[in-house]
């Protein structure tokens, strides 16, 4: 079966993201008020070949932890479709 | 003592070590593709500044699965010596060799330029020569040069003396002003708790030949080959 993971990687929340308070100047000079925060992170999508949905959460978990994100500096959340579904 | 460079696509400063160890310091040097196998005998292998895999997703990270890289942790794992450099430093903490994680600096600038290095700890192969009091003046070449490490791991690297190198003022003090790019306490240099696995951002094989101006880097090669002197 063909799986489709969305990936979110955000850098952790006690990281100083230089990258989202640069945006959040450049938000405030175009005029988008009463923003609070801006963090910036990454979205990965993998198509998957899997027999099934536990494996293919087995095999994104897998690339998460390993290569994806580096967990000293990052947290990973992801949700998987069935690729016929989407 | 043989020396091997580890060369992986967008690696851009294995020529100036190659050239540092074996035109400066006459040492039997070779060059070792990511992917090859075999370390060709290397006691020593060096981890070289660049962009391997063009800094894709995480400075690092891709390369740290290149296949010579699981012959350079079982070399680390055995006790052989890893130096690495820059994106080097920043390979060996994603193949988690040494702890920590080197992030974007905190100014958003790619710095290039000259900074001064406290040599903190006389304690390890390559800053036994070097002189605590002194600042060294060594360049750096980096936007993800922010040492990070959860403070449990900051402690241990202090009860085990493992930081080598701080950023310091032209005095050798440690101060605030004198860090370019956010780093933890000033790190610029690790090494393992085992001693044998070293990390750096600044660049010593930029200043180790007279005819660049400054050779102040000179003194980590002179430490390393005192292996081979004695």
């Amino acid at each position: 079966m063909k799986f489709r993971a969305e990936i979110d990687i955000m850098p952790l929340k006690e990281i100083l993201d230089p990258q989202g308070k640069a945006v959040k100047l450049g938000l405030d000079n175009l005029g988008v008020k009463d923003v609070q925060d801006v963090r910036i992170g990454k979205h990965i999508q993998l198509e998957i070949e899997a027999a099934d949905k536990a494996e293919a959460e087995q095999k994104v978990e897998l690339a998460c932890k390993k290569l994806l994100a580096n967990l000293i500096m990052e947290f990973y959340e992801y949700k998987i479709f069935e690729a016929e579904m989407a | 003592m043989k020396f091997g460079v580890i060369v992986f696509p967008g690696s851009n400063c294995d020529h100036d070590i190659y050239s540092v160890l074996k035109d400066t310091f006459k040492q039997e040097t070779v060059k070792l593709w990511h992917k090859s196998t075999d370390l060709e005998g290397c006691d020593f292998i060096v981890v070289p500044g660049g962009f391997s895999y063009g800094d894709y997703l995480r400075s690092g990270a891709i390369a740290r699965f290149s296949p010579i890289m699981n012959e350079v942790i079982k070399h680390a794992e055995n006790g052989g010596y890893v130096l690495g450099i820059c994106n080097g430093f920043q390979i060996l903490t994603e193949a988690h060799l040494l702890p920590g994680a080197l992030l974007r600096n905190n100014n958003q600038k790619f710095n290039c330029k000259n900074i001064f290095l406290q040599a903190t700890s006389q304690n390890s192969l390559i800053t036994q020569n070097t002189d605590r009091a002194k600042a060294y003046k060594i360049p750096i070449a980096h936007a993800e040069g922010r040492y990070y490490a959860s403070d449990k791991d900051l402690n241990e690297l202090i009860a085990n003396d493992q930081i080598l190198f701080r950023y310091c003022d032209k005095n050798a003090k440690v101060t605030e002003e004198s860090c370019p790019n956010g780093s933890k306490m000033n790190i610029a240099g690790i090494c393992n708790k085992e001693r044998n696995v070293f990390g750096m951002m600044p660049h010593p094989e930029r200043a180790a030949d007279d005819i660049l101006g400054n050779t102040d880097g000179r003194i980590i090669f002179e430490s390393i080959l005192q292996l081979v002197n004695n």
